[in-house]
């Protein structure tokens, strides 16, 4: 059985299909890319997997568990852990108490404990530290551990907001454009992080990625979306070399298909 | 300049990071510990006064200045926590037990009058708030029978351990006694603050979407930060009824509440120290005016009170928006810094526009 599976999810936003018709399996271990061109739909899928958005048709399962039968807030539990697009940290906290809030799908203390710090307390917070900790070594976030998020520069959030879904020791890890914005050696940087990620921490990876280099680097699996349908899926080089995926991403018939996306405008 | 150098987790956990910020707070409490041998009984019945208004300050700061919900309803929970306790009281209870109680009631009134006003955001939030302050007037007028309506009711006599406690016999008691109660509740915040809870709190502030990516239940989380809010600052009631001696309809007019946001955003939004500071500035602020009032005839205006806050209150939002602490923490930067303290340090990215979308 797959970790993750989606089965025939559509989703609309008002008159636009976002998602259509979408099946894809993810595998325990597994690298997997969703690529297409802006619009196509990828974020989406990432936020109903999350389940801040609920599909119209279909369904989500992970690990078993009917995704669409849990809030978005229940989702974390499971181990499901992600990053965003437009990066959301928390501005006015610190690095370190960012990666902490990773935390909280570990939380065990009752509010009682935690308003007079006794009981398990201590020991939870210790061993919170000591997670958190493991990936600010891993990620070098050494140097900023204590700074406040406001006066961070782009790279360096875009690492936290990374250290931040690590922290929480998830399974599966949702990664919406790591590289996205990146210089090239962050997005080195970020492609050995990947595949330690995998390969040391056992954590599967799905990524949405433009970066085609990125992609065909650290990825098993592609998948490639246009218009919220499947275009191709296969390894990277074989989705390249698709001439479906080469058409949506030159954009020849790009009239045809906003033609087609609009329903009755021709 | 001051070097952290850590060696163990616990150094980050702990209630004082290093020795000497341990010293300064130490120092601190062994000053206000000898203030009633410092000064004369209306200087403390002063001092006291501020560290009621901190009271009541921490609570609102907790859910707006931590959690980021405002509230320009707390004068209500003022005037729940109040009554409660003076209630409590007359029905037998004595002091201790009523005033704990007194604050738990009313956090648990506030949870549940979150559950449908925490559903709105921002200036709706804040109208839906304002009613509950001014329905409470009414309320109070409405139960005569227990709250005595307009004529309003006297304070019972607090004797805690047999002793009485009177600000007119014994003031450096009720000295004692709310500075008892300001470490505690201080104590209180700071330890959400080093637990889960507290950084959901900051956690769904600062962005709910991510809030809820990490697993945490945004509006429980609310609910919970109302009533815990609810519940401090109805003790601030408490005290500043007790304080007072005798209240009525309108002792906690949505006036209160105002002072009270008023007071969190001069101090400095988010900070406990701000709390502090802005209790400072609001109990001493009439003070200073009515000084400058007797001096100079033609600023003698009724109203002229709340025309200062109100002035104040923009002048901080506009030019000061992290209050009299945040102000403290720039000067204190450039100091250590010194002499490379950059301009923008403080000023937030703006290169992030918010959005809706969680793309
Ligand atoms: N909240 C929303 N309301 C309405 N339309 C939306 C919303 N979110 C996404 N869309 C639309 O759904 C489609 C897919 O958007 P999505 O963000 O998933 O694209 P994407 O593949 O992530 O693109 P990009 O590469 O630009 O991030 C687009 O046409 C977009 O305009
Ligand atoms: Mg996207």
């Amino acid at each position: 059985m797959s970790l993750l599976e989606l089965k025939n999810v559509t989703l609309k936003f008002g008159g636009v299909t976002a998602v259509n018709d979408l099946t894809m399996s993810v595998e325990e271990g597994q690298v997997f890319a969703l690529v297409g061109p802006n619009g196509a739909g990828k974020s989406t899928v990432f936020n109903m997997i999350s389940r801040f958005y609920t599909p119209v048709t279909g369904s989500i399962t992970f690990d078993g568990h009917d995704l669409l039968q849990r809030k978005a807030d229940r989702v974390p539990q499971l181990g499901i852990a992600r990053t965003f697009q437009n990066i959301e940290l928390f501005e006015r906290a610190t690095v370190l108490q960012n990666l902490l809030v990773g935390r909280h799908r570990h939380r065990r203390t009752t509010l009682l404990e935690e308003m007079f710090f006794v009981g398990r307390s201590w020991n939870e917070e210790r061993a919170h530290r000591h997670a958190v900790e493991e990936v600010i070594e891993f990620l070098d976030l050494q140097a900023y551990r204590d700074k406040y998020i406001m006066g961070l520069p782009y790279g360096v959030r875009k690492v936290v907001e990374l250290a931040r879904a690590l922290s929480s020791k998830p399974r599966l890890l949702l990664l919406d454009e790591p590289a996205s914005g990146l210089s090239v050696e962050e997005t080195q940087d970020m492609r050995w992080w990947i595949d330690d990620i995998r390969r040391q921490m056992g954590i599967t990876v799905l990524m949405v990625e433009h970066d085609m280099g990125l992609v065909g680097k650290v990825s098993d699996r592609v998948l490639a979306l246009d218009g919220g349908k499947k275009l191709a899926e296969g390894t990277a080089a074989e989705v390249q070399k698709d001439p479906k995926v080469i058409e949506a991403y030159l954009g020849t018939g790009a009239i045809s298909k906003t033609a087609s996306a609009g329903g009755e405008r021709v | 300049m001051r070097f952290h150098f850590k060696t163990s987790y616990d150094h980050d956990i702990r209630l004082f990071p290093d020795w000497w910020t341990f010293f300064v707070y130490g120092a601190l409490l062994l000053v206000m510990v000898a203030l009633p041998f410092l000064m004369d009984s209306f200087f403390l019945s002063e001092v006291t006064n501020v560290l009621i208004w901190a009271v009541a300050g921490l609570g609102l700061m907790l859910l707006t200045g931590t959690t980021g919900q405002v509230s320009l309803g707390h004068s209500a929970f003022m005037a729940l926590g109040c009554y409660t306790c003076a209630l409590l009281m007359n029905a037998g209870m004595s002091f201790i037990p009523a005033f704990i109680l007194s604050g738990v009631i009313t956090g648990l009134v506030g949870a549940l009058i979150a559950v449908p006003v925490l559903r709105l955001h921002g200036v709706y939030l804040a109208i839906a708030t304002l009613a509950l302050a001014i329905i409470t007037a009414d309320i109070i007028v409405i139960l005569r029978p227990w709250t005595g309506g307009v004529n309003g009711m006297f304070a019972p006599e607090i004797f805690i351990f047999g002793a009485e406690i009177n600000r007119w016999v014994n003031p450096e008691y009720w000295y004692y006694m709310t500075l008892a109660i300001v470490v505690i509740i201080t104590l209180i915040y700071v330890n959400l603050l080093r637990s889960p809870l507290g950084r959901a709190f900051a956690a769904v502030r600062d962005s709910e979407v991510s809030a809820q990516a990490m697993g945490i239940d945004v509006a429980r989380t609310k609910t919970i930060a109302f009533g815990l809010s609810c519940g401090i600052t109805g003790l601030g009631g408490a005290l500043m009824g007790f304080f007072a001696g005798a209240f009525n309809n309108e002792t906690f007019t949505f006036l209160l509440a105002i002072q009270l946001l008023m007071m969190i955003v001069v101090g400095g939004m988010g900070f406990i120290h701000g709390a502090f500071l802005g209790a400072i500035v609001i109990a001493f602020l009439p003070q200073g005016l009515s000084i400058v009032t007797d001096n100079v005839r033609f600023l003698n205006i009724p109203g002229l009170e709340f025309g200062v806050f109100g002035a104040v209150l923009i002048f901080f939002i506009v030019f000061e928006p992290m209050g009299l602490y945040g102000r403290w923490l720039k000067v204190r930067t450039w100091f250590e810094l010194f002499p490379f303290a950059r301009r923008d340090m403080f000023r937030r990215q703006k290169s992030y526009l918010k959005t809706e979308r969680v793309r």
